[in-house]
């Protein structure tokens, strides 16, 4: 038993978690900011896209940038060495172009249902707009915003499309547990590929547990 | 303080355009829900920035669109007080109080805490709190951020009216001590007549009328303000000379102690300024009764003209006692009102006042 895409998926998923909760959280503050309706709508629509496209399409894209004959990715092979496609750096790259969405979404709604009157209230206060975000919208805000990260994790934890175009599937280096379970069944060790699953399978189902309980905390906190 | 405003601001189908210049320390504005008058805070604050117009404290230009001056609401140094008090769930009442002091935080929450009778709740969240309690956290948050002028949006309306006369004397009491100007919305007008000496009518975005409290309540001179001041009784009147009009919807002709002039539209009695009358009496009529309504401490009579039932009915508030020991047996014939108090009303004038 192979126990390398264990491994690899749980550096993965952490990594992916961090990156995507701050750039998820940051676009949801930028979007909830903006003034004009019309670019609100854009951007939305520019930030949900992976969240709708099919996976091989955002890793068509991943592949356009990151590619070694591409902009950003000769930019960094000659600058620092550093391959991206086909390396673990691509795995995270995949998992966070495909769980942002999600993690965006619940802090942007999150963020829409704080009471304006607070953060009027904050304003009239003298509160700068950086304070006004960290001590009164994201503490509010924070169940919804935790779950979205929860989301996200698991997202990030169950790519499979995406991961597959830029980072391969390479045993040891890419391989990561959806990819394991699609190799092993293709050999047709339905054994391993059954132990994959499992794991998969329960880390999911606690984390939605997980998220559950956030969101009863979210409903009890309003009431008061 | 001296404050001027003159803004305009359409939002959503309605438009806002108000003017004044306060000259006392308190100034009260009273108008029915959704006539601009939590706008015009807003504006003030800063919160919502009119589309044109001018705002200036204290000799400081907060607001004017020509010079596209627009301070931010962190910069203006005016305190707004929510109807909900808007206190932050996350922190503590300490938390909140000290959230916007510049200099010792632990000095000014003693300072604050003690004046506004807070002790013990230092460590206690928002949501532990009677609506007393929070009131005066939100209070005392907003006054150590050190504004130069206080404004209070419907303080009172998130209590339960058991609290609320007792909270006002409190208010009183606390707006007293800390001696700041201050401007005070409300749609009560016991309210504003106890807390503001001086009083502002809005209605439907704009000012109606605006002067000393006692002075509007006893002589509205708009058909709104005296509606606003909590008259019951209108009627559309025809002059007949300087001191006779015909208040055609009751039918009958009322002697007044103030001057009709050509533009009196109305006319408006208050409910408990009936008196039963002989009926040789000066503004005497012959009355006959509609519908008696019971409250829980005074009575309203409601009565038409005699022999006139296609007229509107008009209301007498009277106390429990009257009514009992002396009428319900035998409703009196006639009824009168005096000269002096018959109101005469002017149409308001719709967006034309400047």
């Amino acid at each position: 038993m192979d126990y390398s895409p264990i491994l690899i998926s749980v550096k993965t998923a952490a990594l992916t978690i961090v990156v995507v909760f701050f750039l998820g959280l940051l676009a949801a503050k930028f979007v909830v900011d903006l003034r004009s309706e019309k670019l609100k709508m854009i951007l939305d629509g520019l930030f949900t896209l992976p969240l709708v496209l099919p996976p091989t399409v955002a890793g068509f894209f991943l592949l356009y940038i990151f590619g070694i004959h591409r902009p950003v990715g000769s930019f960094f092979i000659e600058y620092f060495g550093i391959k991206i496609a086909f390396s673990w750096g691509a795995t995270v790259i995949a998992a966070v172009a495909i769980s942002f969405p999600l993690m965006y979404r619940s802090a942007r709604g999150a963020l829409e249902q704080v009471d304006e009157n607070l953060i009027y209230a904050a304003k009239t206060l003298g509160f700068s707009g950086w304070r006004i975000f960290w001590e009164i919208q994201f503490p509010s805000a924070l169940p919804g915003i935790a779950s979205g990260g929860i989301l996200s994790f698991a997202r990030g934890l169950g790519e499979f499309g995406a991961t597959a175009m830029i980072a391969g599937n390479i045993a040891g280096k890419t391989r990561t547990l959806p990819l394991a379970v699609y190799s092993a069944v293709s050999a047709g060790d339905m054994e391993t590929a059954g132990f994959y699953v499992a794991i998969i399978v329960t880390v999911s189902f606690v984390v939605v547990v997980l998220m559950n309980y956030f969101t009863r905390k979210e409903k009890k906190g309003k009431r008061v | 303080m001296s404050l001027y405003v003159d803004i305009e601001k359409k939002y959503k189908g309605f438009s806002l355009k108000v003017k004044f210049e306060t000259r006392g320390e308190i100034l009260g504005i009273l108008g029915a829900s959704g006539c601009g008058k939590s706008m015009t805070l807003k504006c003030i604050a800063g919160i919502v920035t009119p589309d044109k117009g001018k705002i200036i404290l204290n000799g400081r230009v907060l607001f004017d669109s020509g010079k596209r001056v627009n301070i931010k609401p962190q910069k203006r140094k005016v305190g707004y007080l929510f109807q909900d008090y808007a206190l932050f769930p996350n922190k503590t009442v300490a938390g909140n109080i000290t959230c916007a002091v510049k200099g010792n935080r632990e000095e000014a929450l003693k300072k604050w805490v003690s004046l506004f009778q807070l002790e013990g709740l230092e460590k206690k969240y928002p949501s532990q709190l009677s609506g007393g309690q929070k009131q005066r956290t939100a209070l005392a948050r907003m006054l150590a951020s050190e504004p130069e002028l206080l404004l209070l949006d419907e303080p009172f309306s998130a209590l339960d009216s058991h609290l609320k006369e007792m909270l006002q004397m409190e208010m009183l009491d606390l707006l007293k001590k800390v001696n700041r100007d201050m401007i005070l919305v409300s749609h009560s007008r016991d309210e504003v007549y106890r807390l503001c000496p001086d009083l502002m009518i809005m209605d439907q975005g704009s000012r109606v009328s605006m002067g000393e409290t006692r002075q509007i309540f006893k002589d509205p001179v708009f058909l709104e303000a005296a509606r606003l001041t909590g008259c019951k009784n209108f009627s559309r009147v025809r002059r007949l000379d300087k001191q006779h009009l015909d208040a055609v919807d009751w039918g009958v002709t009322l002697f007044t102690a103030q001057e009709v002039s050509g533009d009196t539209a109305y006319a408006g009695i208050r409910a408990h300024y009936f008196r039963p009358a002989e009926k040789t009496d000066e503004n005497a009529f012959s009355v006959e009764l509609t519908e008696v309504v019971e409250s829980p401490f005074e009575m309203y009579v409601i009565f038409r003209v005699k022999g006139r039932r296609e007229n509107q009915p008009m209301w007498w508030k009277l106390s429990k006692e009257e009514w009992y020991q002396k009428l319900e047996e035998k409703m009196p014939e006639y009824l009168k009102v005096e000269p002096g108090d018959v109101m005469v009303l002017k149409e308001t004038e719709k967006k034309a006042s400047f």
